[in-house]
């Protein structure tokens, strides 16, 4: 007998540790990169920029909320995920979308594609996106009322369509074959780069979001495969089948323009949506920079991010089934003495 | 030139606990040990002692029955029970229980050895067989069995120095203080296997064993000593091999099959202590620690001596452990009775507190975040593998290979949602193991009723 004898021992199955990084941390370090983006969007296009992404955060949550009470499922909005659709969802709309279209967005990513499926971790397509698709089809004047950078009301949260400065979107010259600065926008590459140019809220800026995607990759949010291989893959396409005669002038434009950033770095990277397997993430980011490139070549709708990433995400699946990453010893060196 | 295992993880490491603190003496010998027959991997020993017997340190009381090491006192005393006793692998296993008379009487066999240059490989494996040397990394596999094994087949021994546990420096200090006896019990392995030389992987958060293993092995040359860098589980047999040679050992074979023979650094020094003092296994250096401790320290034990002595020589509690573990909180085996006595491959003897535990949050669901994938040194997909397994679609699973699974922790560790991923596997395997079992019987029976 010992004089230990009174203390309550745990027996649990090894290991006996584990990472600091909880999911909820994950998503405050997702949201955390998206703030630069944010930061840009309301620069130019007036706090309602800002006003939109708050009220779709919140929109998110409540009926994430709403379905699971009920449905009488234990509540989740804590782990923030319904939070950083909201982000992404509002990011990826023009500034003078009515609210109340957004909050259909809303609903539609929530509960449609995400909950109906099982709630997180089993929808098939990324919340944001679908609900974002489902706009453009449903609400397509709205969702292609662009907003002058710069030229909007800093006070103004309404954001009548009447009252603001439409302009053409760098996208829309793109797809008419000239590069922005030759076509209806007027803007340069380094508009282009920093945002100052008429797009969907966290869409203009590829600094930010560039900033922010790294910020990702070290902090080991997403691993660098599918970004590298996107956007890469857009890169090499338009430089090879440029139109005009400055290919690396198109392929700069090309790659700052319209909603490659954001998708690159935040969309087609969304845990739930793309493979998990090392090689499927490089078939994966390959495939989502085709499909960009095929629509903004042969489409009819100027930009094509949105899509291509839903398409491959209906390919994850498939994707996963046969990257399996290979099993351990099945090939390799051998040694061994000589006998 | 260095390879790269898989994946991996770097949990804190929580060494400055001990790592500068040498190696001590037990100040206080423990009043009773308790041999437990089987310290080690394959067939109990046969005890060959009785109550009222007097023992002497270092005499056998337990003789293989088969695939095995003997055992030996390692007090002096009289055999006060010879009975079944819990112990450190869970349940109960026949144990010698020794009074000490705390006179440390040696066996008059043991003599300090003078022609050690003159023995042949199978003298040296035979004096292993005969010291009851096994694996004192984890397994606890039988040496002489493993050396026996290599002989012909082995191209590159390696000393498994790399101590990736965390709280664990038993085997830093050990290569610290008793240097030359690693580097002279890898010659001796090399020898006994027909090498001339070894490699010895230390990880590079041991900066001044790697200087002082280089500075020694300089000396005597054929003995490389490796810097890794720090990643668990590097001290995996197949990662370490992977590691320093490039070479993966195929899936259900043994590192002979690729060249390679591992052995634990404290596994050479004894093996050191054996030939050249004729010295049996009856002690080992290890680690107690966790922030449970009062005085965490590295200490000499003889073997059987009860987990609750230890904790009372390390200053006892300073604060009500939530758990304490025999090993690492990467692999660590929990027990719930302190009287449980350490054993030929106990390493070290964790107290961690709740807050050092990991936040037993409920596990959430799985966001597909890949990180399991990631760091699985196996290239195992964890995340797939749960899923069927949660279903109960075992021939699934088999096929995602979780027999290949070497149970290192890193998924579960590294899952933000906390779903107890290895734990799950491990009850995968024991359930195809089962199953198998009982289709073998089917199979057996149905073949005996048609003959």
């Amino acid at each position: 007998m010992n004089e230990y004898k009174d203390l309550k021992l745990t027996v649990a199955s090894s290991p006996h540790v584990n990472s600091p990084v909880n999911t909820r941390q994950l998503m405050l370090d997702l949201l955390l990169a998206l703030i630069p983006a944010m930061a840009m969007g309301t620069y130019f296009f007036g706090w309602r920029a800002l006003a939109m992404t708050a009220v779709s955060v919140v929109g998110c949550e409540v009926f994430e909320w709403g379905y699971r009470a009920m449905m009488k499922k234990p509540q989740t909005g804590g782990d923030l995920t319904a939070a950083v659709t909201g982000v992404l969802l509002a990011f990826t709309c023009p500034v003078a979308l009515p609210y109340w279209v957004l909050l259909i967005g809303d609903f539609f990513a929530i509960v449609i594609v995400k909950q109906l499926f099982g709630g997180l971790g089993k929808n098939f397509l990324n919340p944001a996106l679908a609900g974002r698709a489902f706009l453009m089809l449903a609400y397509s004047k709205y969702m292609a009322t662009w907003v002058s950078p710069g030229t909007h009301n800093w006070m103004s949260l309404t954001g009548k369509i009447a009252d603001v400065v439409s302009q053409a979107t760098p996208m829309a010259d793109l797809h008419s074959g000239k590069l922005p600065w030759q076509g209806a926008a007027g803007s340069s590459l380094q508009d282009l780069f920093l945002g100052n140019v008429s797009g969907c809220i966290g869409e203009i800026s590829a600094a930010a979001l560039l900033l922010g995607g790294v910020y990702l990759i070290l902090r080991g949010v997403i691993k660098p495969r599918i970004p590298v291989a996107y956007l890469g893959t857009v890169a090499i396409l338009t430089v090879i089948f440029p139109q005009g005669n400055n290919n690396v002038m198109w392929m700069l434009s090309q790659l700052c323009g319209g909603g490659l950033m954001l998708g690159a770095f935040f969309m087609a990277t969304d845990y739930v949506t793309r493979p998990c397997t090392p090689k499927g993430e490089w078939i994966f980011g390959v495939g989502c920079g085709l499909l960009t490139v095929f629509i903004r070549y042969f489409g009819s709708y100027p930009e094509g991010v949105s899509y291509a990433i839903l398409l491959m995400n209906v390919l994850t699946p498939i994707i996963e089934k046969y990257t399996h990453p290979g099993r351990f010893g099945a090939t390799g060196k051998k040694g061994g003495a000589k006998a | 030139m260095l390879h790269q295992f898989f994946g991996g993880v770097h949990p804190a490491e929580h060494k400055d606990l001990t790592e500068r603190k040498a190696t001590v003496p037990l100040a206080e010998a423990p009043a009773q040990v308790i041999i437990p027959m089987s310290m080690h991997l394959g067939a109990p020993c046969k005890a060959v002692v009785s109550v009222g017997d007097e023992v002497k340190v270092g005499q056998i009381i337990g003789e293989t029955t088969g695939l095995g090491a003997p055992i030996h006192a390692s007090v002096s005393g009289k055999v006060v029970a010879v009975e079944p006793r819990p112990f450190g692998n869970g349940g109960e296993m026949v144990s010698v229980v020794i009074e000490n008379d705390f006179q440390n009487t040696p066996d008059p066999a043991i003599q300090h050895r003078n022609n050690v240059d003159a023995l042949t490989g199978e003298e040296i494996i035979e004096i292993v067989k005969n010291a009851g040397i096994t694996g004192m990394g984890g397994a606890g596999f039988p040496t002489h069995v493993k050396l026996a094994g290599a002989v012909g087949r082995v191209d590159t021994l390696i000393l498994n120095g790399a101590e990736c546990e965390p709280y664990i420096t038993s085997d830093h200090r050990l290569m610290l203080e008793r240097g030359d006896a690693v580097i002279g019990g890898a010659q001796l392995m090399a020898k006994a296997i027909g090498l001339n030389g070894a490699v010895i992987g230390i990880e590079l958060n041991k900066p001044d064993a790697i200087e002082h293993l280089k500075a020694l092995a300089g000396l005597v040359g054929d003995i490389r000593i490796e810097g890794l860098k720090t990643r668990y589980p590097q001290g995996a047999e197949k990662q370490l091999i992977q590691m320093i040679t490039g070479r993966q050992v195929p899936p259900g074979k043994l590192p002979a099959d690729v060249g390679c023979l591992v052995c634990n650094v404290a596994t050479a020094a004894a093996v050191y202590d054996a030939v050249t003092e004729g010295k049996p296994l009856t002690q080992r250096g290890m680690t107690i620690t966790g922030g449970a401790i009062a005085e965490p320290m590295n200490v000499m034990v003889p073997m059987g001596t009860p987990v609750s002595h230890l904790i009372k020589m390390a200053g006892g509690f300073q604060e009500n452990p939530d758990r304490v573990l025999l090993g690492g909180p990467m692999m660590g085996n929990p027990i719930y009775d302190l009287d449980v006595p350490v054993m030929k491959s106990t390493n070290c003897i964790l107290s961690m507190t709740s807050k050092e535990v990991a936040a037993r949050d409920p596990a959430q669901t799985c966001i597909r975040c890949a990180k399991c994938v990631e760091v699985c040194p196996m290239k195992l997909t964890p995340l797939f593998m749960r899923m069927n397994a949660n279903k109960r679609r075992w021939i699934e699973v088999e096929a995602l290979n979780v027999m290949d699974c070497i149970e290192c922790g890193s998924c579960s560790y590294i899952c933000p949602a906390r779903i107890p991923l290895v734990q799950t596997f491990r009850a995968a395997k024991a359930e195809i193991r089962t199953q198998a079992a009982k289709a073998k019987a089917v199979q057996e029976a149905k073949e005996a009723t048609k003959a």
